[in-house]
C-alpha cells in the first residue's frame, strides 16, 4: 500500500481530532462567554498576593454588622 | 462644602455626608458597603475602578418568599441536599470591579463555595451548601454589598434557557470542511495543465480520483447541515410565493454540488468543492457576524419581567404568608410594602396608599387613594405598607390584558421585508433569464457545452458577495451604536429605522427626564422667617411631593418645630412660635379660588392667610427643542402622553409649532393611534419609556425604549435607548439611512465580480480554479469594503 493513504489518513484523522475537540468545547459552553475570562485573568496576581499575605479573619459579616 | 462624590458609588454628597477612614460617602448605606468590603480584605475593589459601586437598598421582607422551598427549588440550576447552584442575574455588575468582588464572595462568607461572573450577561452563578446558607441568605448578602440580583416572574416560568449554538457548530463544520477541502485540492492548483495523457506529475495523477472523493465526503455535512438553513429559507419562501435572497444561494449550493458530484464520477474535472465549501463557510461567517446581540439587555421583555414571583398574602386568621404571584386569586387579602408593584387589580384596604403609576399610565406624580379605591395592577406603593383586597388575577388585570393584544405575538420580520430581499428578487430573475439564454445560445452553436455554461452562470452568480454586504454594513453598525448606547435588537431594525416618516413621542420619562422635577412658586413672595419654616416643616414629611420640593428649596437652618401634624391626603401643619403654616392640597389651606387647575402643586398658607403655591413641572431633556427641530423637517412628528393637558402650553413653546399633542392617552389608545398611522402608509417610529407604551412600540415599525439606567426596566421593544443619547436620535436615524446606501454600494461592486465571473460563464470558460479565485475575492472585497465605511460613518457619530 502506499505511503500517500497513510499520510492522508494521519493528517484527516488529526484535523478530525481537533475538530472534535471544538464541538466539545463549545458544548461545554466555552464559547458562550467570551469577555469574562479576560478580565479575570488579571486577577490572579492579587489574588495569590492576598493568600500570601496575612490571612483576614474570616468573618461571618451577618454577625459582624450591627448598625 | 465643595463638590465631592461619593467614594463607594460616585454619586454627589450633597445632602448628606458621611466621612470614614478620610473618605467621603454619599450615604450610610456607601459607608457600610465600604466597611465591609475594607473588613473582609477586599479593598481592591476600589483600587480597580473608581466608584464602583451602588448603595444598597432596604430589602426587608423583600426577599421572604425565598423561604418557600417550592420557589427555591425553581429559580435555582441545581439542586441537591448539599450542593444548590444559583444562577441570578445582577443588573448592576458593570466593570472589572464588579466581576472581582463578585468572584471573591467566598470571602464575605466562607459557606459560598464558589462564584463565578458572565459579564455580557451580568449573571453571577453561585455554588452554595444550602443545609449552611440558604438562597434568601446569600440574596440578602448580596443585597447587603449593594449588587441586589432581579428575581422576577419570568425566571420562574421558563427556568432553563437553552442557549443556542447551532450556528457555531455550522460555522465549525464549514469552515473544517472549507480548509480540508482547500488543502486536498492543492495538487490541481499546482497541476493545472497537466494529466495522466500528457504526463504530468505522477503522484498527482495517480492519487488524483482518491483526492476527489476525499473532498466529496467533505462537502457531504456542509450541504447537508451547515447549509440547511438557507434552503429551508428558500423553500419557505417560494412556498409563499417570495423570491428571497436564499432562493439564488440555495441554487447555486446544489449546482455546485451536483455539477461537481457529476463531474468526478466521470472523471470529468475536480470539481468546485473548494468554492462551495468555502462560499458557505463565508455565508454563515456573514451570519455569525450579524447575530451581535447584547445579552445583559433584554427586548422581549412583558409585565412578567416586572412582577415579583411572590407577595405577602394575609390569611383569613390575619396570619402573613408568602404566596406565588400566580396563585392569586380574587378575595384575596395582600400586603404591600413600601416599594413593592402592586401585583394585581383590587380595593385598597388600609394604610396610607400613594401609588406610582407612571410605569402604567406615564402619569408622573404618585397618586393619593383612600382606603376603597380601585388599585390597578403595576402601580408601585411608595409610602410605607397597605393592605388591599384582589378583584382579580395577575393574568386578567387591566394592564397584563394589553399582553393578549395579536401584536406581541406576531414577528416584526415576518411583517417587513428587507433590502437585501427585494434585491434578492430581481437579481434571481436576471440571473436565471441570463442562464437561460446563455443555454439557449450554446444549444444552437455547441449542444454539448450547453449544460456546461447553464450551471457555471449559476453558480459564478450565486450572490454570496450581495448575502454578505447587508450582515457586514449592518452587524457593524449595531456594534457601533451599541458603543454610543444606543442598543439595537437586531441588523432589521437599522433598515426598519431607514425608512421612518413618523415619529412619535412619549411624554413622561421621554422627553421629560424621570429624575429631576423643577418647581416654580406663584403667589406673594415669602418672607426669612416663613421660608425657614415651609423648609422645616417639609423636612419632617415622607410624602413623595414633600421630599421633592424640600430638595428645591434653599438651604436654611435647621430647627425643631413646636407642634407638627401631618394629615393624610391633605397636608401639614407646623407650627414655630407664632407661626403657624399649613402646606398641602388647595383646600386644605383654605383656598378656593383656584380649582380645576391640572397641574400638581402644593399650596402655602401662613397664619391662615393664603400665600401662593409651588407648581411642578417636568424637567425636559437637554436639547430636546433642538431635536425636534432639526427632525421637524424629515419627519411627521407627535407626541402621545398618558398624563393630563397641565403641561400644553409648556410643550408648545419647546416644541416646533404645530405639533400635534395627545394628551389622557391609555395604553390601548396609543397602540390604536399608531396602526392607524400606519394604516395611511406611515412608517412611524415610537419612542418610549414605560409599560404603557409598550403596546404601541410593539406595533411600530420600530420602537425605542429610553432609559436612564438601561440595565433595569424597559419594555419590549426594538431598541433601548439611553437616555443622555436622546438629543442624538435623529443623527442615527440618518446614519442609518447612510448604513442603507453602503450596502447599495456593496451590491454595486459585488455585481461589478458577478459580470466579469459572467463572461467567463457565458462563454464557457469557467474553470474552477477561477471560481475558485473569484468568488472568495468578491466576497472578501465586498466585507472590507463594508467595514471600512461603516467605521469611516461610525467616527462620525457623537
Amino acid at each position: 500500500m502506499s505511503v500517500i493513504y497513510v499520510l492522508l489518513a494521519i493528517s484527516i484523522s488529526v484535523a478530525v481530532l481537533f475538530f472534535m475537540a471544538f464541538i466539545f468545547s463549545v458544548k461545554s459552553g466555552q464559547y458562550d462567554d467570551a469577555y469574562t475570562p479576560s478580565v479575570r485573568m488579571l486577577f490572579e496576581d492579587e489574588l495569590v498576593k492576598s493568600q500570601v499575605g496575612e490571612l483576614p479573619p474570616d468573618m461571618d459579616i451577618n454577625t459582624e454588622q450591627n448598625n | 462644602m465643595d463638590k465631592q462624590s461619593c467614594y463607594h458609588c460616585g454619586d454627589d454628597c450633597e445632602q448628606v455626608s458621611v466621612t470614614y477612614d478620610e473618605k467621603c460617602f454619599c450615604c450610610t448605606g456607601c459607608k457600610t458597603v465600604y466597611e465591609i468590603f475594607a473588613s473582609n480584605d477586599l479593598s481592591y475593589y476600589y483600587d480597580l475602578q473608581e466608584s464602583a459601586g451602588a448603595s444598597p437598598i432596604e430589602v426587608e421582607g423583600k426577599y421572604d418568599f425565598l423561604d418557600t422551598p417550592t420557589i427555591v427549588e425553581r429559580l435555582t440550576d441545581f439542586n441537591d441536599s448539599d450542593l444548590q447552584i444559583a444562577n441570578l442575574y445582577v443588573p448592576h455588575i458593570h466593570c472589572s470591579s464588579c466581576i472581582w468582588v463578585l468572584e471573591n464572595l467566598n470571602k464575605l462568607n466562607p459557606l459560598i463555595n464558589s462564584s463565578q461572573v458572565d459579564f455580557p450577561k451580568k449573571t453571577v452563578r453561585i455554588h452554595y451548601n444550602p443545609t449552611q446558607i440558604s438562597l434568601k441568605e446569600m440574596v440578602l448578602l448580596l443585597a447587603k454589598i449593594g449588587y441586589e440580583p432581579t428575581i422576577s416572574l419570568d425566571d420562574f416560568d421558563n427556568k432553563k434557557k437553552v442557549t443556542d449554538r447551532s450556528l457555531t457548530y455550522k460555522l465549525g463544520v464549514a469552515g473544517f470542511a472549507f480548509g480540508n477541502v482547500m488543502f486536498l485540492s492543492f495538487p490541481d492548483y499546482f497541476d493545472l495543465s497537466s494529466s495522466a495523457s500528457t504526463g504530468g506529475e505522477f503522484w498527482l495523477n495517480e492519487y488524483e480520483i482518491l483526492f476527489r472523493w476525499l473532498m466529496f465526503a467533505f462537502s457531504l455535512p456542509v450541504v447537508g447541515y451547515a447549509g440547511k438553513d438557507y434552503f429551508t429559507s428558500a423553500f419557505k419562501g417560494l412556498r409563499s410565493g417570495i423570491l428571497n435572497i436564499d432562493v439564488p444561494i440555495t441554487l447555486g449550493i446544489l449546482v455546485l454540488f451536483l455539477r461537481s458530484t457529476f463531474e468526478i464520477t466521470f472523471n470529468l474535472g475536480s470539481g468546485f468543492f473548494d468554492s462551495l465549501t468555502g462560499l458557505v463557510f463565508f455565508l454563515l461567517l456573514g451570519k455569525f457576524f450579524q447575530q451581535k446581540t447584547y445579552s445583559f439587555l433584554s427586548f422581549e421583555r412583558d409585565y412578567k419581567s416586572y412582577f415579583p414571583i411572590a407577595v405577602t398574602k394575609i390569611n383569613p386568621s390575619g396570619k402573613e404568608e408568602t404566596t406565588q404571584v400566580h396563585d392569586i386569586e380574587s378575595g384575596d387579602r395582600l400586603l404591600i410594602r413600601n416599594e413593592e408593584l402592586i401585583p394585581a387589580d383590587g380595593i385598597l384596604l388600609k394604610g396610607n396608599a400613594m401609588i406610582d403609576y407612571s410605569f402604567v399610565t406615564g402619569e408622573s406624580e404618585p397618586q393619593q387613594k383612600q382606603s376603597g379605591d380601585k388599585l390597578f395592577a403595576g402601580g408601585k406603593q411608595v409610602n410605607g405598607v397597605i393592605e388591599m383586597e384582589a378583584m382579580k388575577s395577575v393574568s386578567q388585570s387591566y394592564l397584563t390584558q394589553l399582553w393578549s393584544n395579536a401584536i406581541f405575538k406576531t414577528d416584526k420580520s415576518s411583517r417587513f421585508q428587507t433590502l437585501t430581499d427585494s434585491i434578492g428578487k430581481r437579481f434571481t430573475v436576471t440571473v436565471l433569464s441570463i442562464a437561460v439564454l446563455a443555454s439557449c445560445f450554446w444549444l444552437y452553436y455547441e449542444p454539448s457545452k450547453a449544460m456546461n455554461v447553464f450551471t457555471a452562470v449559476l453558480i459564478i452568480a450565486c450572490p454570496c458577495a450581495i448575502a454578505l454586504a447587508a450582515p457586514f454594513t449592518l452587524g457593524n453598525m449595531l456594534r457601533i451604536f451599541g458603543r454610543k448606547k444606543f442598543y439595537l435588537k437586531d441588523t432589521l431594525t437599522i433598515e426598519l429605522l431607514a425608512q421612518i416618516d413618523t415619529a412619535i413621542f412619549d411624554k413622561t420619562g421621554t422627553i421629560t427626564s424621570t429624575k429631576t422635577s423643577t418647581a416654580t412658586y406663584e403667589g406673594m413672595p415669602l418672607n426669612h422667617e416663613e421660608a425657614s419654616l415651609l423648609k422645616n416643616t417639609l423636612r419632617s414629611s415622607n410624602h413623595p411631593l414633600s421630599r421633592t420640593l424640600y430638595n428645591l428649596l434653599a438651604e436654611q437652618d435647621i430647627y425643631p418645630l413646636d407642634d407638627y401634624d401631618e394629615y393624610l391626603g391633605k397636608g401639614l401643619m407646623a407650627r414655630k412660635g407664632e407661626n403657624r403654616m399649613k402646606i398641602g392640597s388647595a383646600d386644605f389651606v383654605g383656598n378656593t379660588d383656584v380649582k380645576g387647575l391640572l397641574d400638581t402643586a402644593v399650596h402655602v398658607a401662613n397664619n391662615d392667610s393664603y400665600k401662593g403655591r409651588y407648581i411642578f413641572h417636568n424637567q425636559y431633556r437637554e436639547g430636546i427643542s433642538e431635536t425636534f427641530k432639526a427632525m421637524s423637517k424629515n419627519l411627521r412628528l407627535a407626541i402621545l402622553s398618558g398624563d393630563n393637558e397641565g403641561e400644553k402650553s409648556r410643550l408648545e413653546k419647546l416644541l416646533p409649532k404645530l405639533t400635534p399633542l395627545y394628551f389622557n392617552q391609555k395604553p390601548e389608545d396609543k397602540l390604536k393611534f399608531i396602526k392607524s398611522l400606519q394604516e395611511q402608509g406611515q412608517k412611524v417610529l415610537m419612542v418610549g419609556d414605560g409599560l404603557n407604551d409598550a403596546g404601541a412600540l410593539a406595533q411600530a415599525h420600530v420602537g425605542i425604549a429610553i432609559s436612564e439606567n438601561t440595565n433595569v426596566f424597559s419594555p419590549a421593544c426594538d431598541g433601548i435607548m439611553d437616555a443622555i443619547k436622546f438629543k442624538e436620535l435623529y443623527q442615527y436615524i440618518q446614519a442609518s439611512k447612510k448604513a442603507l446606501k453602503i450596502i447599495r454600494l456593496s451590491f454595486l461592486l459585488s455585481l461589478l465580480y458577478n459580470s466579469i465571473g459572467l463572461y467567463f460563464a457565458v462563454t464557457g470558460q469557467l474553470e474552477p480554479v477561477i471560481a475558485a479565485i473569484l468568488m472568495p475575492l468578491s466576497s472578501i472585497s465586498v466585507v472590507v469594503f463594508a467595514t471600512v465605511t461603516t467605521n469611516l460613518l461610525g467616527r462620525k457619530l457623537k
